[in-house]
């Protein structure tokens, strides 16, 4: 069970090499693009496919595809996004890293669909081997003339580099990763315009995550009529998840869309259940910006339904009792782990990455990190609960791009489902002063004195 | 971070002008200023891994552009460095997934054993610890970047040894030497 596709020839030995990747099939679906389909008709198979952008919002990638402005002559671009820099998600780097012509591939085909004869990769500054591996495949992919002038004697040129980002989470939203391409700051783009209209240097632009690009080839291969068939309902296909956290096997996976998150989390197959057994506390399903769930919303909704690996059914009952599946950065977190600790730590990720052109965001996330900080130190006051719940709220939506949400959710879920946690900290100063106090006494065991203490 | 007048020597040798003239023919002709970061890690890479005020400067030149316009970029992001930094600087992932698989105890360690607090250079000029924000290596916690490689899976037994190989030279930067 579960089907392979991205990852279906990860174990082949050498398939980094453009030898044996084309020998085990690679560059066919740039042949049967080219010399047998229409762009437009490349567009289709990936509508029909059912396709969601894998970077986290989950948009049909067909469909943003069908946006890109055609009419107006101007050149187009597509830019893959491996600016991967969400915490928990670590998949892009595992592709780009032992299959790169995957992504090369898919870079060649889209390229096709879209009408672009120069696209980019836009890799994040860290993964700078990963860079090179890169620049060495598209060399050997040049070589073999699947790149360059007249590609299979069509007469459709492509030029393909890749870029490199230098540290900054920001670039991954795709205004601020279009900025940063044309060698300016990462400051995100009001929209409108979309790219699609006004992105790159002006002209018509996708930027599409690694994971999406990377199953083109598979759908244009086996048609998107196919791909819709695995996977539930709207969330179609398959999805790379990255497990980290307290977990027996950390690591990426590839899943079929609607595995239960129980046999994804407990099999052998999968991650085989909690580290050294321990009692799990909670999960944050699709990376550090989506609501955090307490252990009993995991595998069960609210109204008792089995939660599945989906789109759909990860956001059931909305931040309300649910999360998101959002980049499939999936961390998971032990009895041990203090909540108010891994949300401060979350709130200074989030101050340190933002770009700094929207006040509720620059001055909001430096807020949150301080009162979170003073909190988990113990000088938080009882009144410091509420204020942290104000100021998220007043971020949330307030801002150009999605940073700003992404800041205030985990800290908005962290207060509904673990208020009881910030009371404790607020209330028991002494208690909390090591900074792995949940290691020697989990919060369970002492949950009772919260409930006991009558609010003054 | 703050900028720094310290001196450094510039040399833009002939294989790095190579390099620098290969990552610019892959932007059209008018739109050179697109190869700004690309080109800013290999002139830092060759200059001690730092970029001062004058390097910054030739850098505007080779792509007909404003100083300013290199200072707004460099000041941005955080793989540039504005000051001098240690030969073999050790940036320990804290960001949640790495904090809970105990990153922060380990860099605390690193800390005692080279004798030195979060940021500061040990008098040899070899070694500096400083804390970053996520690496996207979550699965593989604790871990730390060094050059362009990360070590991975870490212990304390696995840091001593990493000491051990920069003290030995044994570690290239920008050549994978040890893995994990």
């Amino acid at each position: 069970m579960g089907q392979k596709i991205l990852l279906e020839h990860a174990n082949v030995p050498g398939i980094k090499t453009y030898e044996v990747y084309r020998r085990e099939g690679g560059y066919r679906s740039v042949e049967k693009a080219l010399k047998s389909m229409t762009p437009d008709e490349v567009v289709e198979e990936v509508k029909t496919s059912g396709l969601r952008g894998r970077g986290g919002a989950g948009f049909p990638t067909g469909m943003k595809w069908s946006f890109i402005d055609k009419k107006s002559g101007k050149p187009r671009h597509l830019v893959c996004n491996a600016d991967e820099s969400e915490p928990g998600t670590f998949k892009d780097r595992y592709l780009m890293e032992y299959i790169p012509h995957l992504l090369i591939e898919g870079m060649i085909t889209s390229s096709y669909a879209l009408g672009c004869n120069l696209s980019y990769i836009y890799i994040r500054g860290e993964y700078m081997w990963v860079y090179r591996i890169l620049e060495t495949a598209i060399k050997e992919a040049y070589a073999a003339g699947w790149l360059g002038k007249n590609i299979l004697g069509t007469g459709w040129d492509l030029d393909l580099h890749v870029h490199c980002g230098a540290g900054a989470y920001i670039c991954g939203e795709e205004t601020a990763l279009i900025e940063s391409l044309e060698g300016k700051r990462g400051n995100p783009r009001i929209k409108p315009p979309f790219p699609a209209v006004s992105g790159l240097w002006a002209n018509p632009t996708v930027v599409n995550n690694v994971e999406s690009i990377a199953v083109v080839p598979w759908i244009v291969n086996n048609t998107g009529a196919e791909y819709a068939k695995i996977g539930i309902g709207r969330s179609t296909g398959t999805k790379l998840i990255s497990a980290s956290g307290h977990c027996k096997k950390p690591g990426v996976y590839e899943i079929e869309l609607g595995l239960s998150v129980d046999e994804f989390m407990n099999s052998d197959q999968y991650l085989g259940g909690m580290m050294d057994d321990r009692p799990l506390k909670a999960l944050v399903p699709g990376g550090s910006s989506v609501p955090i769930l307490p252990a009993h919303l995991i595998f069960k909704n609210a109204e008792g339904g089995d939660r599945l690996m989906s789109y759909e059914s990860l956001s059931e009952g909305g931040f309300a009792s649910g999360s998101m599946l959002g980049s499939g950065g999936f961390i998971v977190y032990n009895d041990t782990t203090c909540v108010v600790r891994n949300t401060w730590n979350f709130s200074r990720f989030y101050h340190h990455e933002s770009c700094g052109q929207c006040s509720p965001c620059r001055e909001g996330t430096g807020w949150m990190e301080k009162v979170l900080h003073r909190i988990e130190n113990g000088h938080g006051r009882e009144e410091d609960i509420d204020l942290l719940w104000d100021i998220q709220r007043k971020i949330e939506g307030n801002t150009i791009c999605p940073l700003g949400d992404a800041a205030a959710w985990p800290v908005a879920a962290a207060i509904r489902h673990f208020r009881d946690e910030f009371e404790y900290h607020v209330r028991f100063p002494e208690k909390i002063k090591s900074r792995d106090h949940f290691v020697a006494e989990p919060f369970e065991q002492v949950k009772h004195l919260v409930e006991r203490q009558p609010v003054i | 971070m703050e900028i720094s007048h310290a001196h450094q020597e510039i040399n833009i040798t002939d294989q790095l002008a190579e390099r620098l003239f290969e990552l610019i023919s892959h932007y059209p002709p008018d739109k050179k200023k697109s190869a700004l970061l690309p080109v800013l890690h290999e002139v830092q890479d060759a200059h001690d891994n730092w970029l001062s005020i004058p390097l910054q400067d030739v850098v505007a030149g080779m792509l007909d552009i404003k100083p300013i316009e290199v200072y707004e970029v460099v000041s941005f992001y955080t793989m540039f460095n504005q000051k001098p930094v240690a030969k073999y600087m050790f940036e320990f992932c804290r960001t949640s997934c790495c904090a809970v698989r105990g990153s922060e105890n380990l860099m605390d360690y690193t800390c005692n054993k080279l004798g030195v607090q979060e940021g500061e250079i040990t008098p040899d000029g070899l070694f500096q610890v400083v804390g970053v924000e996520c690496l996207g290596a979550c699965g593989y916690a604790p871990m730390l970047q060094l050059g362009d490689y990360y070590k991975e899976h870490l212990n304390h037994e696995k840091v001593d040894q990493l000491i051990a190989d920069c003290r030995a030279g044994k570690v290239d930067l920008h050549k994978l030497t040890i893995t994990e």
